[in-house]
């Protein structure tokens, strides 16, 4: 008894100071929250998301020794992606290292959603790279969230376009049956608006089907696609959703290059389980897939040469959520270069970072320095607009790999804006936000 | 032999009915009261109450809940998610159609309309019992998700279907930062509490654990199965209201309608088992456990094996950890938490003496 006793003890003794021991550190550095899921039914996607995200940062790290000399540190948090787990990642993470978070992206629209009113009380800035609450690219009313590179609605947009584009012509969209079939959650159901939309504008006929989450049952949905015989089909697809809408469109045999799906239902995850009849399936892309591009091969000469990859299965570095997490570190080193450049180069706060996401601008130039030619779309964010670019490429699925088919193709800004406009200003008076005036702020 | 009754007389049947009749007792709880009230929101981070006691107090809630049905009522329910959902919507929609509306009322009457919805899917109670009703009690789940996704009224048409919860503010006082809302929560909690505790000691209480024991012979007794049933079902879904009013309000701040899917539903049954069945402690140890636990394994792996060990195997070894542990646990005290503390309380009775 009184071994088990002193046991117990020396254990107890032994984990406080390890945990004493880790939680040092030093002063010169930026503490990036890594708010990962790695289990749970979206664990392949986050797996690769957040690897690329730490692999970009060790780049930076051994490579340029931090950003001007400020060594980024991080500390992972399982989320699982549920809103809970989330918010208890954030307040866990949020007040680390010298200067508290730069910035979080959970690539959760529901943990955003919860997080969207603590974040901005807190002052540090929320990142929803092609997720999260769409109207929030109104950085009048929302000056924490950033919506950046693009949101569901530019999304939706891009994909009606690129339709056109096939079509020949957005005339001849006219009387054209196009389903908009969505996973069945905020996250799903966050196009629809401007779905209906252009549906009114291009005058073909829409029909939105939802399929419950998580969404491994869509044999219903495919017998009422099947009756309606849409020309098109759009899918806001997640995790194994994705497999299972590709598999009973084989089954009912929907032309597979007739589904575009948007950018969370087009990666190599969602389309090898279903094997050969996914292939000719076209998808939307903020990112290319592939390791062409200098930003990748260095992350492999130097962060995996030194065996320092936070990927165990190398297969996957340069797939579409690995090459996304790289592009959301890019995205993040470069707002803190920003910010360093007017508040000088030493750990920054989260209001200081909100600043530099708010004057990022990466153009063609500035995008060849990073070594990300065609990796990402030049971006210019601003006080009044949080999202900056907005384009999407389209790729297909060649049975073995994703193939880039088309150029960027911008969104249908006059179309999206006042509908985000009006939304975000709905939302301010639910709830009494203030209006920032945007021609006051001019840096 | 600091935990004896030896000199304390109970002289009036007030005295011999009280909740706690042992001087010690009453004592405990006043300090564990004072300490919650007053020391924890001085002293605790506002990590701490935000991200734990907050959440654990919300489930704890409805764990209470789901404890009177199923633990004094014995009628099995897996629909508990599904009435917290009402009550975060019914709360929400409540102060957005009628915003004089005071903020306390409103949580009462969101916990009123989830009674009513608890009432409805509690008819078919009546004829089917033990697990079959379990199955029964689904359908509230997926009806309510179902509902709420479909009709957009109740999301005030969002586009995305989740809906961001009013600021707080009572009697002019907002109630805005983590001590206020933690505050506010253990109020609310505490009192709903005591209710549960009294209620159980009542008529009602006593026919709810009849039914539960045999409800041929509770029948035969007197007691009217029908209305007992289904009390049980309303003052539970009740509770369940305002703890998804509570959720959506106090913790989270917004709701989508998968916040509250069968596993959260899942979740506080396991809480309910783990901490004991028909008891009002068990449904905040239980709380406790399941919720902090996983935390803490979380925060112990971390800092243990910090950069050593793959995050993603970390987070797989944390499920297995617990897993492993409510096994362990079940096979060692089935009657869950509550039953341990009670024997605590009994070998302390004896203590030093135990012979």
């Amino acid at each position: 008894m009184r071994t088990n006793k002193r046991g117990w003890c020396l254990g107890a003794a032994l984990t406080v100071g390890l945990v004493w021991s880790g939680s040092a550190r030093a002063e010169g550095e930026q503490f990036m929250p890594v708010p990962s899921y790695r289990i749970g039914p979206y664990a392949a996607g986050g797996t690769s998301l957040y690897g690329g995200f730490i692999d970009y940062m060790n780049l930076i790290n051994m490579r340029d020794g931090g950003i001007n000399g400020v060594k980024l540190v991080w500390e992972e948090c399982e989320t699982e992606y549920k809103p809970d787990r989330g918010v208890e990642c954030y307040e866990r993470l949020k007040a680390k290292g010298p200067t508290g978070a730069a910035m979080f992206n959970f690539y959760s629209t529901g943990i955003a959603y919860a997080l969207i009113n603590k974040a901005t009380a807190d002052k540090i800035p929320l990142v929803t790279i092609a997720h999260g609450r769409t109207d929030a690219a109104d950085g009048r009313y929302f000056p924490y969230v950033f919506p950046l590179i693009t949101h569901y609605w530019s999304l939706n947009t891009d994909i009606i376009r690129y339709i056109g584009q096939r079509e020949g012509g957005m005339a001849n969209l006219k009387g054209k049956k196009i389903v908009h079939l969505h996973h069945g959650s905020a996250y799903g159901k966050e196009p629809n608006a401007i779905f209906q939309k252009q549906a009114e504008k291009y005058g073909f006929e829409a029909k939105i089907i939802e399929v419950p989450a998580p969404g491994s049952e869509q044999q219903a949905q495919w017998l009422e696609i099947r009756q309606f015989k849409p020309d098109w089909v759009i899918v806001t697809g997640w995790g194994v959703m994705n497999p299972a809408m590709l598999k009973n469109a084989a089954r009912v045999g929907f032309p597979m290059d007739h589904i575009i799906g948007n950018v969370w239902t087009g990666s190599e995850e969602d389309v090898e389980p279903v094997g050969a009849p996914a292939k000719g399936y076209i998808s939307a892309a903020i990112n290319p897939p592939g390791k062409d591009f200098k930003v990748i091969q260095e992350i492999e000469r130097v962060v995996y040469a030194a065996g320092k990859g936070n990927m165990t299965d190398k297969n996957r570095v340069g797939s579409i959520y690995y090459n996304r997490g790289v592009l959301t570190g890019i995205v993040a080193v470069e707002a803190i270069r920003v910010a360093q450049g007017k508040f000088g180069k030493k750990p920054l706060t989260g209001e200081q970072i909100r600043w530099g996401l708010e004057n990022l601008n990466l153009d063609a130039s500035r995008i060849a320095a990073i070594g990300a030619t065609n990796f990402i779309q030049p971006l210019k964010v601003s006080c009044n607009d949080h999202e900056g670019g907005g384009a999407a490429k389209f790729q297909q699925w060649d049975g073995t790999k994703w193939k880039i088919i088309s150029d960027w193709i911008q969104a249908d800004k006059d179309l999206v804006r006042p509908m985000i406009e009006e939304s975000a200003k709905k939302y301010a008076t639910e709830n009494n936000l203030p209006l920032r005036d945007c021609g006051k702020e001019k840096s | 032999m600091i935990y004896r009754e030896a000199g304390q007389f109970r002289t009036t049947y007030a005295a011999d009915t009280r909740i706690f009749p042992i001087a010690q007792d009453r004592l405990g709880m006043a300090l564990l009261l004072a300490a919650a009230f007053v020391a924890v929101p001085f002293l605790a981070s506002e990590y701490a109450l935000t991200a734990l006691l907050i959440p654990m107090l919300v489930l704890a809630l409805a764990a209470l809940g789901l404890n009177i049905l199923t633990g004094y009522a014995g009628q099995f329910s897996l629909g508990t998610a599904a009435f917290m959902s009402v009550g975060a919507f019914a709360a929400y929609n409540i102060q957005l159609r009628l915003p004089w509306m005071p903020l306390l009322v409103t949580f009462v009457l969101a916990g009123l309309i989830s009674a009513g919805v608890g009432l409805v899917f509690g008819l078919p109670s009546l004829r089917i019992k033990g697990f079959y009703l379990a199955v029964a009690t689904l359908a509230a789940q997926f009806f309510v998700d179902w509902l709420f996704t479909k009709v957009g009224w109740f999301s005030n048409y969002s586009s995305s279907g989740v809906i961001t919860a009013q600021r707080m503010v009572i009697a002019g006082v907002p109630i805005e930062t983590p001590e206020r809302r933690y505050l506010l929560v253990l109020s609310i909690v505490s009192v709903l509490a005591l209710i549960a505790k009294n209620l159980s000691r009542t008529r009602t209480g006593r026919s709810w654990m009849a039914v539960r024991d045999m409800d041929v012979a509770a029948e035969v007794i007197g007691i009217p199965i029908l209305r007992t049933k289904l009390t049980a079902f309303g003052v539970s879904s009740f509770y369940c209201g305002v703890s998804g009013a509570l959720w959506a309000f106090a913790y989270l701040g917004t709701v989508e309608p998968q916040a509250f899917d069968l596993q959260r539903s899942f979740q506080i049954l396991f809480m309910v088992i783990i901490g004991g069945l028909g008891t009002v402690m068990g449904a905040f140890l239980g709380a406790a456990f399941i919720m902090l636990f996983p935390l803490f394994l979380n925060w112990l792996f971390h800092a243990l094996v910090r950069g050593e060990v793959r995050p993603g195997l970390l987070s797989q070894l944390e499920l297995v950890c617990f897993g492993a542990l409510i096994i362990i646990f079940l096979i060692v005290e089935p009657l869950g938490f509550a039953r341990l503390w009670q024997i605590a309380k009994e070998k302390l009775r004896l203590w030093p003496f135990p012979h």
